[in-house]
């Protein structure tokens, strides 16, 4: 039951927020400090997300196939391929990593 | 304004592009989850109530690494501080009457931001968020019950490289918005901060430490005066 409770309650919490973004107030919307926050914050949290779950596993940092998986992304992505073939190539060659292993 | 079909297109050609790469993702959340020890009915309840993948994440790792549910609420909450965040910015694209705020408000996540970010008109923005929504919360619900069910039958997700697919997947929505300097060192020195924390505070916290950390530079920048 307790594990139901967290369930619900973290879901309406997570809501909540993203109907709080909606909804302030224009004039909060119109602050350049919050305009640059919120410019800044997708950007850096995006790059966040890339490297933290490519360089760890819980609370552990590590260098392993995931990262010859993000550098084969990369390469994708700056000879310009398609979203799905970058995502790809990083699976296909994290998953090669892994077999020679 | 109408869309020409050109631009229609590119929009949902990505849109289901996203979709179908979330929901690689998605399978390996269901995994996660009921290995955690989650139920099937709770793991899916959590894709379909919270949808937003990083809150998830922490939240089924968080208990099935014997953390408390509540700890594992909390952080889930923290984590989706940034949506609201998300939200500031598609207050344009979804802002609206009553209900169709109320409904959007649901998928404001890291995917249908972008996308509707990087549209080039107020038209486009509104077609991205809306497919982008449709298409994710699709995938990544049919993913999390594939997942779910077939925990002890698939192979382990690692095999196929399916970890690598998000962090790839973040970075080919992040490669096209570093236009300028700043936003690289931004991102760098947040993500690097974000990196040293990991053996030092609970799963989920490092990335809110980035989220401080970015706040901290913006308003910095903001005095300073760069545009």
């Amino acid at each position: 039951m307790t594990v139901w409770a967290a369930v619900i309650g973290a879901s309406l919490g997570c809501y909540l927020l993203k109907l709080a973004g909606l909804s302030v107030p224009r004039e909060l919307l119109d602050d350049r400090r919050l305009a640059r926050i919120s410019t800044l914050l997708p950007v850096a949290l995006l790059a966040t997300l890339a490297v933290t779950q490519t360089f760890s596993t819980g609370r552990h940092v590590m260098v392993d196939a995931r990262a010859a998986g993000l550098a084969a992304a990369a390469t994708a992505q700056l000879l310009r391929a398609p979203f799905l073939l970058v995502v790809a190539s990083a699976a296909a060659t994290t998953a090669a990593v892994r077999l020679i292993h | 304004m109408s869309l020409g079909d050109p631009i229609r297109r590119s929009i949902l050609r990505d849109a289901i592009g996203i979709g179908v790469a979330t929901g690689a993702y998605g399978v390996s959340f269901g995994a996660i989850s009921v290995t955690g020890g989650l139920s099937l009915l709770q793991t899916s309840a959590l894709s379909l109530l919270m949808f937003t993948g990083a809150s998830q994440f922490a939240m089924v790792s968080l208990i099935g690494g014997g953390g408390s549910p509540i700890a594992g609420a909390a952080t889930a909450v923290l984590l989706g501080t940034r949506n609201a965040f998300y939200g500031l910015r598609l207050s344009r694209v979804i802002g609206g009457p009553g209900r169709r705020r109320g409904l959007g408000a649901q998928f404001v996540i890291d995917e249908t931001t972008a996308m509707a970010v990087a549209a080039d008109s107020d038209a486009a923005a509104r077609l991205a968020f809306w497919a982008t929504a449709v298409s994710v919360f699709t995938l990544w619900n049919l993913g999390t019950i594939l997942g779910a069910v077939g925990a002890q039958s698939i192979p382990d997700p690692k095999t196929l490289g399916l970890d690598a697919a998000a962090p790839a997947a973040f970075l080919a929505l992040l490669a096209p918005r570093m236009t300028r300097r700043h936003l690289w060192a931004v991102s760098l020195g947040a993500a690097l901060v974000a990196l040293a924390s990991v053996p030092l505070v609970p799963a989920g916290v490092p990335v809110l430490l980035a989220a401080f950390v970015t706040v901290v530079a913006a308003l910095r920048l903001e005095g300073r005066g760069k545009g």
